[in-house]
């Protein structure tokens, strides 16, 4: 049977032309909304390049930090630094965050003490960074009575677990019942279960997860003020102050050098880079060999 | 081989709703048993109870005694262990989504520790030739994943899982009824030849097929077992008058 023409449906000429137009007015809102996110960032990286690519050479990538008044000099120590402390504290606030995603997804449901772990990753995610640093500085700095790149990755991690715990718990509440079931009922247990299927079927968006809370702690320079403290020199001594690429654009955006000026926005250039680099490896890495499903 | 099971005054709770009331009945080693009812009549509950799935529920419990061969599997086991025994395909055909072909029916043992890769691939092209599903998918075993096949041949690599790890029961919420005509025909054949190896529970709201793979039927009503007996009495000459009206018809 042809389908019958609107109007014999009952509906005016008038009621079509409002759904017309609300339609167009909508898919026009949603593309100026990309629009508008779209320009800062490319705006901003555009001028990253444009402020720091020229002062980009292979010494900043092999050099340490020189005095004032001389010229050349680099960010290296500062770029594995960062990569040390990042390092460690994904290490430390991964496992920790998935940990307690899973706890709330898998154990949790439904229990007072999970509604007070659900609030308190939600309250801790709003904690500014500086006040994790000066909590770090609090636990770890004053009692030992120096400075150290520990302190550093600690703080980084308390606040990467809030972002992971959220996104783990979220990406395994999608997960469906009905999988779960069938690995129930083959008779493997519950906490096999959750690793080798549930982990497992959620793992994408929880790496996503791991992803924006790594991406977004590797900016941070508020956390690493009190805490990793920054270092002119080549330090991978955890115990000691370190060098970070974020601290080290602080400090070079401050100063009043015209040279540290274009180092730290060379440094700024780097770093975003980098995280770029990373989250595109980890990416790739982890959908190798992946199967996807049909439907 | 298959066991029979003897179910004694089973009870089942959704909370505070009392779903199952005193059901007892004995269900034949190597036959398969239908149980048919309205929707919401308990059926799919009771066969939840046949290996403790019920009790996963957020609130849900049981009571009764069920006896699988000798073995009482509310006293004397775990779930784990009863689930071993007990497989289970359900009412939407659910593979492990992220798994190949191949790591499906392998699952149950793979992830309960066993690795012998050589018995393993017995074991997967056993079962899927069991589930007759091999020759359509044996070239793609390690390449598809589970989920990329049609809801049919999804539906047996579950029949497939299911018995790679050799249960001595079976049980089937429904299995063809997210199905369409073709596949539900090949899942009744699969049943038509399974039955004499495994003791298969088959839950069904389409009466004619429970009158095609039964030997024995249960008709199901608001939770309680109406009657129980030979499919073709139940269909031809049922003793209670509610068995009557719902398999004529008259409602449900």
């Amino acid at each position: 049977m042809d389908a019958l023409p609107l109007r014999s449906r009952g509906v005016s000429n008038f009621v079509a032309l409002r759904r017309n137009l609300t339609n167009h007015v909508v898919t026009g809102m949603a593309i100026i909304s990309t629009i508008l996110v779209l320009v800062p960032l490319v705006a901003i990286f555009g001028y990253l390049l444009y402020k720091g690519a020229s002062s980009l050479n292979l010494a900043f990538f092999t050099h340490v930090p020189v005095p004032v008044g001389e010229s050349g000099g680099g960010m290296a120590n500062a770029i594995v630094g960062s990569g040390v402390i990042l390092g460690l504290a994904s290490l430390l606030g991964i496992p920790v965050g998935i940990g307690a995603g899973v706890y709330l997804a898998e154990y949790a449901r439904g229990t007072w003490l999970g509604a007070a772990v659900r609030f308190t990753a939600d309250v801790l995610n709003g904690v500014p960074s500086i006040v994790m640093g000066l909590a770090a500085y609090a636990l770890i700095v004053a009692r030992q009575q120096h400075f150290s790149g520990m302190a550093g990755s600690v703080a980084l991690a308390i606040m990467m677990v809030p972002t992971v715990t959220r996104t783990t718990e979220e990406m395994l509440a999608t997960v469906p019942k009905s999988v779960r079931e069938a690995a129930l009922g083959l008779g493997i247990p519950k906490w096999r279960t959750v690793l080798s299927v549930s982990l497992r079927t959620a793992s994408p968006g929880i790496i996503t997860g791991c992803m924006l809370a790594f991406a977004r702690v590797a900016g941070e320079t508020a956390p690493l003020l009190f805490t990793a403290f920054g270092n002119q020199f080549w330090s991978f001594d955890l115990n000691q102050p370190i060098a970070a690429l974020p601290l080290q654009i602080y400090v070079y955006a401050l100063s009043p050098y015209d040279e540290w000026h274009r180092l730290a926005w060379a440094g700024a250039l780097v770093l975003i880079v980098l995280i770029m680099a990373s989250v595109t490896l980890v990416r790739i890495f982890a959908n190798r060999g992946v199967l996807k499903g049909g439907n | 081989m298959g066991v029979d099971i003897r179910v004694e005054n089973l009870n089942a709770w959704y909370g505070p709703v009392h779903t199952l009331h005193d059901v007892s009945l004995h269900i034949p080693a190597n036959h398969a048993t239908a149980l048919i009812g309205p929707s919401g009549c308990g059926k799919s509950t009771f066969v939840r109870c046949l290996n403790r799935m019920h009790e996963t529920s957020p609130g849900a419990r049981a009571d009764g005694t069920v006896l699988m061969g000798d073995l009482d599997i509310y006293k004397d086991a775990t779930p784990v262990e009863i689930r071993r025994r007990v497989g289970m395909v359900f009412q939407r055909p659910n593979p492990f989504p992220t798994m190949s072909i191949y790591d499906n029916v392998a699952s149950g043992l793979k992830l309960n520790g066993f690795r012998k890769k050589r018995i393993l691939d017995e074991v997967v092209e056993r079962s899927l030739k069991q589930a007759a599903l091999w020759d359509e998918v044996k070239d793609d075993l390690k390449k598809k994943s589970g989920a990329s096949i049609s809801g049919g041949q999804q539906q047996r690599l579950c029949i497939a899982r299911a018995l790679a790890v050799d249960p001595e029961v079976l049980l089937m919420d429904e299995p063809a009824s997210a199905l369409d005509p073709v596949s539900t025909a090949k899942i009744e054949d699969l049943i038509f030849k399974l039955k004499s190896q495994y003791t298969i529970v088959i839950v069904t709201h389409n009466m004619q097929q429970a009158a095609r793979v039964a030997e024995n039927t249960g008709f199901f009503l608001m939770g309680k077992l109406v009657e129980f007996a030979p499919t073709t009495k139940i269909f031809t000459n049922p003793s209670d008058k509610r068995t009557e009206d719902y398999i004529t018809g008259r409602f449900g």
